[in-house]
C-alpha cells in the first residue's frame, strides 16, 4: 500500500527548494537572461546561509543557547547577500558587458558549487567534526518549527500545516511574483524588456536597471531555495555536493510551468515527488532499478518540453529576447 | 516665422558608426505649429539624426536645444520628458502584449489598463482611428500596428512628434486620414517632423522642408517655394530623369501558369484565395496591393518556400511542356532545371547572410555545385569581384560583411547575385524598398535588362508610380484575392488604387 | 532645471580589430585573473604568491608523469570540446555533451563486459567503436529530431539527457557490480585486457592523444572548407536564408548532433578504452560542461580551441595541486577556474566594444 500520508509532505519538502529556484529563474528569464548559473547561486545562497549559522551557533558555548529570531536573520541574512553577489556578478558580465549568458551562467555554476564545497570543506575542517558534514541543529529546529496545532489535526496537519515558515514563504513569493507579473506596471515593464528590450527602451524603461533588479532579486530567492534545502530539508546538516543537481531540476522547472510561478507551486512538489518516488517504490531488494527511478524528473521535464513545442501556443513560449544581450546601438 | 524661438535647435550634430560618418556637423531647426518633411536620399543620415532627437543614439558631437535651453538626451525618457515622441519605421510594439499594455508601456504610476482603454478610445474617437485595446499585437495587420504607434505617442501628449516613413505601409485612403490628423496637430500648435521618400507628400502635407545628404545638412525652405525637381536635385547633387523605361515585350510566352491557387497561414488565416494568372516571358508582371494582402505568400508559393492548402503553379517550357511547383522544395526545383531566381523583402534575413562577406553570400546559390566535399571558393569570389565593378557596389572589398554595406549596396549584391545564374523566372518584392533614387533606377534597369533577355519577371511593388511607370502588366491583389488585371500603359493611379480597397475596384463613389 | 546631465563616458561598438590586439586583451585579461588567483590564494592559505605560481606550474609540468597527464586530459577536453563545437556553429547549444559521451562509455564497457572471451579482441574493440559512436549519435539525435520538427529547445534537451545518461550509467553499474556488493564496475578485464586499446611503445596515452590531433584538424577541415560546413554555418546565421537557398534545415540540424554526439560518444570510448578501463558515472568529470567553455572562448575554431583546452586544463591541475600542497580541499580548482572563466569573459566586451570619454568625461 503506497503511503500517501508521509509521501506527500516528504513531496512538497523536496519540492520547495525547486519552488524556490524556478520563481528566482522565472523573474530572471522574464527580464530576458537566461542565467544557467542558478545551479552555483543555490549553493552559494546554501553555503552562505551555513557560515553565517556556523559563526553564530559557535559564539555560544552550547548551541542549545542561541536566540531563535537571530538563528533565522542571521542565515537568511547571509545568504540573500551571497546570492546578490553571485547575481550582481552574473549582471554585470552579461548586461554590463554583455557576454554570452550560457557561457556565463555556466562559468558562474562551475564556480558557485566550488565555492560551495571549498567552504564546506574548510567549515568541516574547523569543527573538527568525524564525519564529512556540518550539523546546525539548533538553527534547523529554529527553521523547521511549525504550527504546534499541526500535529493535533491528524493527516490535514501533515499535509499541510507541519512545514517550517520558508516552506510557506515559498509559496507565497511564488503567488506574489505571479500576481506582480502579470497585474502591476512593474511586471508589465518586466515582461516587455524580456519580449523587446530595443521596444521598452524606446518607451523609456531603463532595460538595464531592469535586468539588473530582476536578476539579482531572482538570484536571492533561488538562493534561499538553497538555505531551505540545508537548514530544513537536510535538518541543518551540510555534507558536500550533498545538494546535487536540484539546481537544473529548478530551470527544468521553469520551462514545465510555461514561465508561470503560480503553476510552480503545485508542479515544483509534482517534481519533489518524482525526485524521490524510487524510495517509496517497493523494487526488493534490487538497488539497481532504483537508479532508473531517479530518472523520472528528467524524463517527465522532456517531455513536457517536447509537448509545449508540440502545442506552440504563443503565450507559453519563452520570452522573445530570453540569452540575447541587448545594446542600444546595434546596429 | 523668422521670429519664433525653435522648439528644437540642433547644432553640429555628429555620429559615427566605426568608420561610416552617419551625421556630419548637422544643423536643424524645428518649430511649433510646423510640419517639417526631412528629405534625404537612402542613407543620408535622416533616421540617424531623428535617433538622436528620441534619445536611441547619442550624439558623437554637438548640442540639442529645446526652446532654446541646451538639454541632453540620454534615453528614450529623456525624450519623452522634453515632449518627444517618434514613431519608428520599425515598430516597437510588444508582440505578446496587447495594444493596451504597449501603450501605456514605460509610464509612471499604477496600472490600470480600464482606465488606459476609456483614454485610447477617446483618442480613437477624436481622430477617427480604430484600434481595439485589448487586442494582442501579434493578431493585427500592420497598418494597425502603426494606428498603436500613433495612438501611443498621442497618448503621451508628446507636443514634438517625429515620424519615420509613416505612409509606407498605408492605404491611399488611411495616409490621407493621417495627414488629416497631422494638419489638426500642427494647427493644435505641435511641432511635427516627417521622414519620407514620397515627394507628394512632401508637397501635399509639408510647411517647409529640411534636405539631408550624405550625413551633411544642404538647406531647409518653405514648401510653397520650391517644386519636386528643385527638392530632387538637392537630395542628390545633381539632376535626375524620373522617367523609368518601359520597353515593349519581345515575343512573350506564357511562362508560370497559376491556376486557383489558395494558401493558409499557420494560423489558418486565408492568404491567398483561388488566384489564377499566368506570367509571361520577356513581360514585367506587377503586383500591386496593400500591404499584406498576400503578396510575399504568392512569391514564396511560386519560389517553394511556402505549404499551399490547394491550387496549381505550373512552369512552361519553351515548348510548351508544363511542369507543376507545387510540393517542392527550393532545392528540387533547381534540380528540375527551373531556373528560378527570387530577390525576397527581407535581404538580410532571407536573401543574404549579413555576417559573411560578400564571397560567401555569392556562393549560397551556387555551393552544391560539383561532385567534391568540398566547396568551390574561387568562382564565387570572381562572381562577388564582378557583381561589384558592374553594379557600382561601394564596399571595402569583398572579404566586407554584408551587414556593414548600405541598403542600396545590400540589395545590388542579391541583385547582383540572383540574374547571376541567368534565370527565366525573376522575382522580386518589394525591389526598392528604402533605396534612394539612384539605387532605384539601377534596379530598374537591371529589371528591364532581364526582361529583355526573355525572363519573365514578377514584380511587387508598393509604390504606385513606379508600378504603374515599368509593368506591362499589372495584376491587383485585395484581401488575397486577385481584384483584377489590368494594362500597366495606360492604367490610371486612381483606378489601380480603388481595386487595392475594393474587389473589381468598381466603386459608386 | 536641467537634471540630467552628460554622462561620463559612452560605449559603443567598435569594427573589426587586427588579431594581435584582441589577443593582447585576452592576454591581459588572463594575467589580470592570474594575479588575482594567486591574491585569492594567498589570502586563503597565507602563503607567498610566488610559491602558488609554482606549484600551478609544477601541477602540469612537474614531472615527465604530469606532461602525459596533462596531454591526456587536454586531448579528452578537446575531444568534446571538438563534438560541441559543430552544433553550437549551427547556434545549436549542446549542453549534452556530458550525456553523449557517457553513453558512449557505458556502450563500450558493455561490449567490454559482454564480450569478452565470445569474440577475438580485435572484434571487441570494432564493436566497442561502433556502438560507443552509434549511441554517442543517438543521444544527440534524440533532441535534434524533436529540434528539427518543434522547434523543442535544445539547451534543456541536452541537458536533461546528460542526467538521464547518469542514471543508466549508475543502474549498469550495480548490475554489472564487481565484485558483487561493491556497486562498482572496477577494472574491466584486468587479466585478459580484452577490448584494451593497444599502447603505443610504452606510452598508455599516445593513442588517445594522436586519435584526437587528427580529429582536431578533421574538425577544422570539415567546417571551414567542406559543403556542409558551409550549411551549418548558414544554417546557423538564419533558417530563414537557409531555406530560402533550399538547404533543408532540419536534415542539417539532426545531421549535425548526430555528428556532434557522435564525437563525444569517441570521447567516451577513448576514456574507457583507451585508459581508465572502467566505468564510473562520473567518468566524464564535468567536460561536457567545460568543453562549451573551451569552445565558445577559442571562437568555435577548432584549432584555437587546442589553447582554450591547454588553459583550462593547466589552471585546472594547478589549482588541484596548490589544493594537495597546501591541504585545501580539491573544490579550490573550481573557485580559481571560475574566477578565470569570469576574467576572460568580460575581457571580451573590450574586444567589441570601445568607451570613450564624453566632454564632461574628459574634463574632470
Amino acid at each position: 500500500m503506497f503511503d500517501f500520508i508521509t509521501f506527500l509532505p516528504r513531496a512538497v519538502v523536496q519540492g520547495i527548494p525547486l519552488l524556490l529556484g524556478s520563481t528566482g529563474e522565472t523573474i530572471t528569464e522574464k527580464s530576458g537572461n537566461l542565467n544557467l548559473g542558478i545551479p552555483g547561486i543555490m549553493y552559494v545562497g546554501a553555503i552562505s546561509g551555513v557560515i553565517g549559522s556556523f559563526f553564530y551557533e559557535a559564539s555560544f558555548a552550547s548551541p542549545k543557547d542561541i536566540d531563535p529570531l537571530l538563528g533565522i536573520l542571521i542565515p537568511v541574512a547571509c545568504c540573500l547577500l551571497g546570492s546578490l553577489l553571485m547575481g550582481l556578478l552574473y549582471c554585470f558580465l552579461t548586461v554590463t558587458l554583455r557576454a554570452n549568458q550560457n557561457v556565463t551562467g555556466l562559468a558562474l555554476t562551475t564556480f558557485g558549487v566550488g565555492f560551495g564545497n571549498f567552504f564546506g570543506g574548510s567549515l568541516i575542517k574547523l569543527s573538527g567534526s568525524e564525519l564529512p558534514s556540518i550539523i546546525l541543529s539548533a538553527t534547523s529546529n529554529a527553521f523547521r518549527r511549525s504550527l504546534p496545532i499541526a500535529d493535533k489535526l491528524g493527516w490535514f496537519g501533515k499535509i499541510f500545516l507541519s512545514y517550517g515558515f520558508l516552506a510557506y514563504l515559498a509559496v507565497i513569493i511564488a503567488l506574489t511574483v505571479a500576481w506582480i507579473l502579470n497585474h502591476t506596471r512593474v511586471g508589465l515593464h518586466l515582461r516587455a524588456v524580456g519580449e523587446g528590450p530595443n521596444t521598452a527602451d524606446a518607451a523609456g524603461i531603463d532595460v538595464g536597471r531592469y535586468k539588473y533588479t530582476a536578476t539579482c532579486i531572482g538570484s536571492m530567492i533561488a538562493g534561499l531555495g538553497g538555505l531551505y534545502y540545508v537548514m530544513d530539508y537536510a535538518s541543518g546538516v551540510w555534507t558536500n555536493n550533498a545538494f546535487g543537481d536540484r539546481g537544473w531540476l529548478a530551470i527544468a522547472l521553469v520551462i514545465f510551468t510555461v514561465w508561470r510561478p503560480n503553476i510552480g507551486v503545485l508542479a515544483s512538489f509534482l517534481f519533489g515527488g518524482l525526485y524521490i518516488l524510487h524510495m517509496y517504490i517497493p523494487s526488493g531488494m534490487n538497488l539497481a532499478v532504483k537508479e532508473l527511478y531517479k530518472m523520472l524528473p528528467y524524463v517527465v521535464t522532456i517531455i513536457v518540453l517536447i509537448i509545449t513545442s508540440m502545442r506552440n501556443k504563443r503565450e507559453n513560449q519563452p520570452p522573445a529576447s530570453l540569452g540575447l544581450a541587448y545594446f542600444r546601438e546595434e546596429r | 516665422m523668422e521670429n519664433k524661438t525653435a522648439a528644437v535647435a540642433m547644432r553640429n550634430i555628429t555620429k559615427r558608426f566605426g568608420p561610416v560618418l552617419a551625421n556630419d556637423k548637422v544643423w536643424l531647426d524645428i518649430y511649433r505649429g510646423e510640419i517639417l518633411a526631412l528629405l534625404g536620399e537612402n542613407g543620408s543620415g535622416k533616421t540617424t539624426l531623428m535617433n538622436m532627437l528620441s534619445g536611441i543614439y547619442f550624439p558623437d558631437e554637438g548640442t540639442i536645444s529645446i526652446d532654446g535651453r541646451e538639454v541632453v538626451i540620454r534615453s528614450p525618457k529623456d525624450a519623452f520628458d522634453h515632449g518627444i515622441g517618434m514613431i519608428h519605421q520599425h515598430f516597437k510594439l510588444v508582440d505578446v502584449l496587447t495594444a493596451a499594455e504597449n501603450i501605456v508601456l514605460g509610464l509612471p504610476g499604477r496600472l490600470d489598463l480600464k482606465a488606459a482603454s476609456g483614454r485610447i478610445r477617446e483618442i480613437c474617437d477624436a481622430y477617427g482611428f480604430e484600434v481595439d485595446p485589448d487586442q494582442k499585437i501579434y493578431d493585427m495587420s500592420v497598418s494597425q500596428k502603426q494606428t498603436v504607434e500613433i495612438v501611443k505617442v498621442l497618448y503621451r501628449g508628446a507636443d514634438i512628434l517625429i515620424l519615420d516613413e509613416p505612409t509606407a505601409v498605408l492605404t491611399p485612403q488611411e495616409t490621407d486620414r493621417l495627414f488629416a490628423v497631422l494638419r489638426n496637430m500642427r494647427d493644435d500648435g505641435k511641432a511635427i517632423v516627417i521622414i519620407t521618400h514620397k515627394m507628394h507628400e512632401v508637397e501635399a502635407l509639408s510647411d517647409r522642408v529640411a534636405i539631408l545628404r550624405h550625413g551633411q545638412f544642404i538647406g531647409d525652405m518653405p514648401t510653397k517655394m520650391t517644386n519636386a525637381q528643385e527638392m530632387t536635385n538637392m537630395m542628390v547633387g545633381h539632376a535626375v530623369t524620373l522617367n523609368i523605361d518601359r520597353p515593349d515585350p519581345v515575343d512573350p510566352k506564357p511562362r508560370i501558369e497559376v491556376k486557383g491557387l489558395t494558401v493558409r497561414s499557420i494560423d489558418g488565416i486565408l492568404k491567398l484565395d483561388d488566384v489564377s494568372f499566368t506570367a509571361n516571358s520577356g513581360e514585367i508582371l506587377g503586383i500591386a496591393g496593400i500591404s499584406g494582402c498576400g503578396q510575399k505568400e504568392l512569391l514564396e508559393s511560386i519560389a517553394g518556400l511556402q505549404p499551399v492548402e490547394s491550387g496549381s503553379i505550373c512552369y512552361i517550357e519553351d515548348d510548351g511542356t508544363k511542369e507543376e511547383l507545387i510540393g517542392k522544395d527550393p532545392l528540387s526545383i533547381q534540380e528540375m532545371g527551373v531556373s528560378l531566381s527570387f530577390v525576397p523583402e527581407d535581404r538580410l534575413g532571407m536573401g543574404l547572410v549579413g555576417n559573411m562577406d560578400l564571397a560567401d553570400n555569392m556562393m549560397l546559390r551556387s555551393f552544391r555545385s560539383g561532385r567534391s566535399l568540398f566547396t568551390d571558393r574561387r568562382s564565387p569570389q570572381h562572381l562577388a569581384e564582378a557583381v561589384v565593378r558592374d553594379l557600382e557596389v561601394s564596399t571595402p572589398g569583398i572579404s566586407t560583411p554584408v551587414r556593414r554595406l548600405s541598403g542600396g549596396n545590400v540589395q545590388k549584391v542579391l541583385v547582383g547575385r540572383e540574374i547571376a545564374s541567368a534565370p527565366t523566372v525573376l522575382l522580386t518584392a518589394y525591389a526598392v524598398r528604402g533605396l534612394d533614387i539612384n539605387s532605384s533606377y539601377t534596379i530598374y534597369d537591371l529589371i528591364n535588362r532581364q526582361k529583355a533577355s526573355g525572363v519573365a519577371v514578377i514584380y511587387v511593388g508598393e509604390d504606385l508610380d513606379v508600378l504603374l511607370e515599368l509593368a506591362d502588366r499589372i495584376l491587383v491583389l485585395c484581401g488575397g484575392k486577385v481584384s483584377g488585371i489590368v494594362p500597366g500603359r495606360g492604367a490610371k493611379k486612381r483606378d489601380v488604387g480603388l481595386m487595392m480597397t475594393k474587389l473589381g475596384g468598381n466603386a459608386d463613389e | 532645471m536641467n537634471k540630467t546631465r552628460t554622462p561620463l563616458f559612452h560605449v559603443s561598438k567598435r569594427g573589426a580589430l587586427p588579431w594581435y590586439r584582441t589577443w593582447a586583451i585576452r592576454g591581459t585579461a588572463l594575467l589580470l585573473a592570474l594575479v588575482l588567483c594567486g591574491i585569492i590564494t594567498s589570502i586563503v592559505t597565507g602563503q607567498d604568491p610566488l610559491a602558488v605560481y609554482a606549484a600551478i606550474w609544477s601541477g602540469s609540468f612537474g614531472t615527465k608523469r604530469k606532461i602525459w597527464v596533462l596531454l591526456q586530459n587536454i586531448s579528452m577536453l578537446l575531444c568534446v570540446s571538438l563534438a560541441v563545437t559543430p552544433a553550437f556553429r549551427m547556434r545549436c547549444w549542446n549542453l549534452g555533451g556530458e550525456g553523449q559521451a557517457l553513453i558512449g562509455a557505458l556502450t563500450s564497457a558493455a561490449c567490454m563486459i559482454l564480450l569478452a572471451g565470445k569474440l577475438p579482441n580485435w572484434a571487441v574493440i570494432l564493436c566497442m567503436i561502433v556502438s560507443s559512436l552509434l549511441a554517442g549519435a543517438l543521444w544527440a539525435g534524440i533532441p535534434a529530431f524533436f529540434k528539427a520538427r518543434w522547434n523543442t529547445n535544445e539547451t534543456l534537451f541536452t541537458l536533461m539527457m546528460n542526467y538521464v545518461a547518469t542514471q543508466l550509467v549508475a543502474y549498469y553499474c550495480v548490475v554489472w557490480e564487481s565484485p558483487k556488493g561493491s556497486g562498482q564496475i572496477g577494472i574491466i578485464n584486468p587479466n585478459t585486457q580484452i577490448g584494451w586499446f593497444p599502447q603505443i611503445g610504452s606510452q598508455k596515452y599516445l593513442l588517445n592523444i594522436l586519435i584526437v590531433a587528427v580529429v582536431c584538424v578533421l574538425m577544422y577541415v570539415y567546417l571551414n572548407y567542406s559543403k556542409h560546413g558551409y550549411e551549418i554555418a548558414v544554417v546557423g546565421e538564419s533558417e530563414r536564408t537557409a531555406r530560402y537557398v533550399g538547404i533543408k534545415v532540419d536534415r542539417v540540424i539532426i545531421r549535425t548532433m548526430l555528428l556532434s554526439g557522435a564525437v563525444c560518444g569517441l570521447a567516451g570510448l577513448l576514456l574507457v578504452g583507451g585508459t581508465n578501463h572502467t566505468l564510473t558515472p562520473t567518468i566524464i568529470d564535468g567536460r561536457g560542461f567545460t568543453a562549451v567553455m573551451v569552445s565558445w572562448l577559442a571562437k568555435f575554431n577548432p584549432i584555437w580551441m587546442i589553447l582554450t583546452s591547454f588553459l583550462l586544463v593547466f589552471l585546472g591541475r594547478g589549482a588541484g595541486e596548490i589544493a594537495t600542497k597546501f591541504g585545501l580541499n580539491q573544490s579550490f580548482g573550481d573557485i580559481l577556474t571560475g574566477v578565470i572563466l569570469f576574467c576572460i569573459i568580460g575581457s571580451e566586451f573590450f574586444i567589441n566594444y570601445q568607451i570613450k570619454l564624453t566632454r564632461r568625461g574628459k574634463e574632470q
